[in-house]
């Protein structure tokens, strides 16, 4: 085994950096994940009709369900980035750790979908009619866990898909059965951020997401120097 | 039936399965003794299962397709629980005997969930009044099953064994983790809306024919995890074998 020369988080921070400069620099995947998602969204409403209380009572699955399609395309374009010139392979042969690349690459990805999800609340409520203002940073907490907990696994799973062919239906394929306790928690916490949380419900859910995370997290911590090695 | 004819079957299969690993001559007959067996236990278990057995108290004889349904379901979590074993040994040790037993397993353990979860729909509906519940067992068993179509199509869809082996290793781990959370928030989030129901205690004898049942179905898992197995290695001795691909010839012989 090498010796890494510099630490992991730094190496992570690294990674980490370099995939919000491109993406500074291009704003190619976040404009186009924020277009896909408010269609997303549009669409639920179309889909359900115009009964603002139906809307109003699902808004949080629409949201996540929006997020979810979003983090699809995210996490593919995520390693389609560095399958170019070879870019993958170039960071694998540094003197970091693999498991650098994918805390990097996680925290990228949840840090792009958290931000997406920012740009979706305003609308959410223009659409649904929902109300934020009861536990902001409550919803704010909920909504990174979330992002966190589809770039876990999610990362993983692009890493092995990105080369597989009909790469794009696999993905999904892999991904959703994994993210279900997520999706469900994820909802659950995100209701009782915006009605009354009459059972006190809501530190469990948040629970349930962190330890989602944390799972996900160390999984895949240990997991992704196996795959990246055969790239 | 008394207790111990289940026991009897499970040592039989458990010393199946000890020749099968560790005595290389009895390779070639195991797996025809396991289907053989398997066939006898079957034709007792409709026996015992359909005639013997008495009808359950609140369902009568729908009741009895829990003696296949069960069992199926059984088969089925442990031939992931084999996969995800193999998954862990090929990242650890890289073997292409645990990448067949991994691939043979997935698919065995597929086909065992897919007809155990129809089962239970079939049963659902005269005993619930509905095909499907969100019942966490049952939730968690389709999720599972569905994390495996995927790794089988993920196998299939990826030409280069060794990325694919170490690969749907990880996708198999990633699966298998999220089994428990999975039951967790599902029971969890259902138990808001309703009154969870509570397996009921089970009569003795009805519950030596629901172990008989468990001894058939594993014993046929044995067998046929063994046959996939040997295909497995089959189609990894041509690919590994196979001379590099040859360019097309541009010329057409008339």
């Amino acid at each position: 085994m090498r010796k890494p020369r510099i630490s992991l988080l730094r190496a992570s921070w690294l990674v980490l950096r370099k995939d919000w400069m491109i993406e500074w620099r291009t704003r190619a995947r976040l404009t186009a994940l924020i277009f896909f998602s408010l269609s997303t969204l549009l669409l639920f409403s179309f889909a359900m009709g115009p009964d603002i209380e139906a809307l109003r009572r699902h808004a949080p699955g629409y949201l996540w369900l929006a997020l979810l399609f979003a983090s699809v395309l995210s996490l593919g374009e995520s390693f389609r980035v560095e399958s170019e010139n070879q870019a993958l392979t170039g960071l694998v042969v540094t003197p970091v750790e693999p498991r650098a690349i994918f805390l990097g690459k996680v925290f990228g990805n949840a840090s792009l979908l958290f931000g997406l999800s920012l740009v979706l609340l305003p609308v959410a409520v223009a659409l649904y009619d929902i109300d934020l203002s009861r536990a902001p940073l409550t919803l704010l907490l909920v909504l990174f866990l979330g992002s966190v907990g589809i770039s876990a696994p999610g990362i993983v799973y692009s890493a092995i898909s990105a080369n597989a062919r009909a790469r794009d239906v696999m993905l999904p394929l892999l991904l959703f059965p994994v993210l279900v306790p997520l999706l469900l928690a994820a909802v659950s916490a995100t209701r009782f951020t915006l009605v009354p949380d009459a059972q006190d419900q809501l530190p469990g859910w948040l629970k349930l997401l962190t330890a989602f995370d944390l799972i996900y997290l160390s999984v895949g911590f240990l997991l992704f120097p196996k795959v990246a090695e055969e790239d | 039936m008394a207790s111990w004819i289940p026991l009897a079957g499970l040592i039989v299969l458990v010393a199946l399965v000890i020749a099968q690993l560790a005595v290389p001559s009895s390779r070639a007959w195991v797996w025809k003794v396991a289907a053989g067996l398997g066939t006898l236990e079957l034709a007792a278990l409709l026996y015992f299962g359909l005639v013997w057995a008495p009808p359950e108290a609140f369902m009568s004889d729908v009741g009895r397709i829990l003696y296949v349904h069960v069992p199926h379901v059984w088969a089925c979590l442990v031939a992931f629980t084999i996969n995800v074993a193999c998954a862990i040994a090929y990242l650890m040790k890289k073997s292409w005997r645990t990448d067949a037993l991994a691939e043979a397993s997935a698919e065995i353990g597929v086909y065992f969930g897919a007809i155990g979860v129809l089962m239970g729909s079939i049963w659902a509906r005269p005993t619930w009044g509905v095909w499907w519940d969100w019942d966490p067992r049952l939730i968690s068993t389709t999720v599972m099953l569905l994390a495996y179509v995927g790794y089988l199509a993920f196998r299939s869809f990826t030409e280069d064994p060794e990325r694919r082996a170490a690969w749907s290793a990880a996708a198999a781990i990633l699966g298998y983790v999220s089994l428990p959370i999975v039951w967790f928030s599902v029971r969890w989030w259902n138990s808001l809306h309703q009154v969870q129901s509570t397996g009921s205690t089970v009569d003795k004898p009805m519950r030596a024919v629901l172990y008989w049942g468990n001894v058939t179905f594993l014993t046929f898992l044995l067998a046929f995890i063994i046959k996939r197995y040997e295909l497995a290695r089959a189609r990894q001795s041509s690919a590994l074998e196979l001379p590099p691909v040859q360019a097309p010839k541009t010329e057409v012989a008339v």
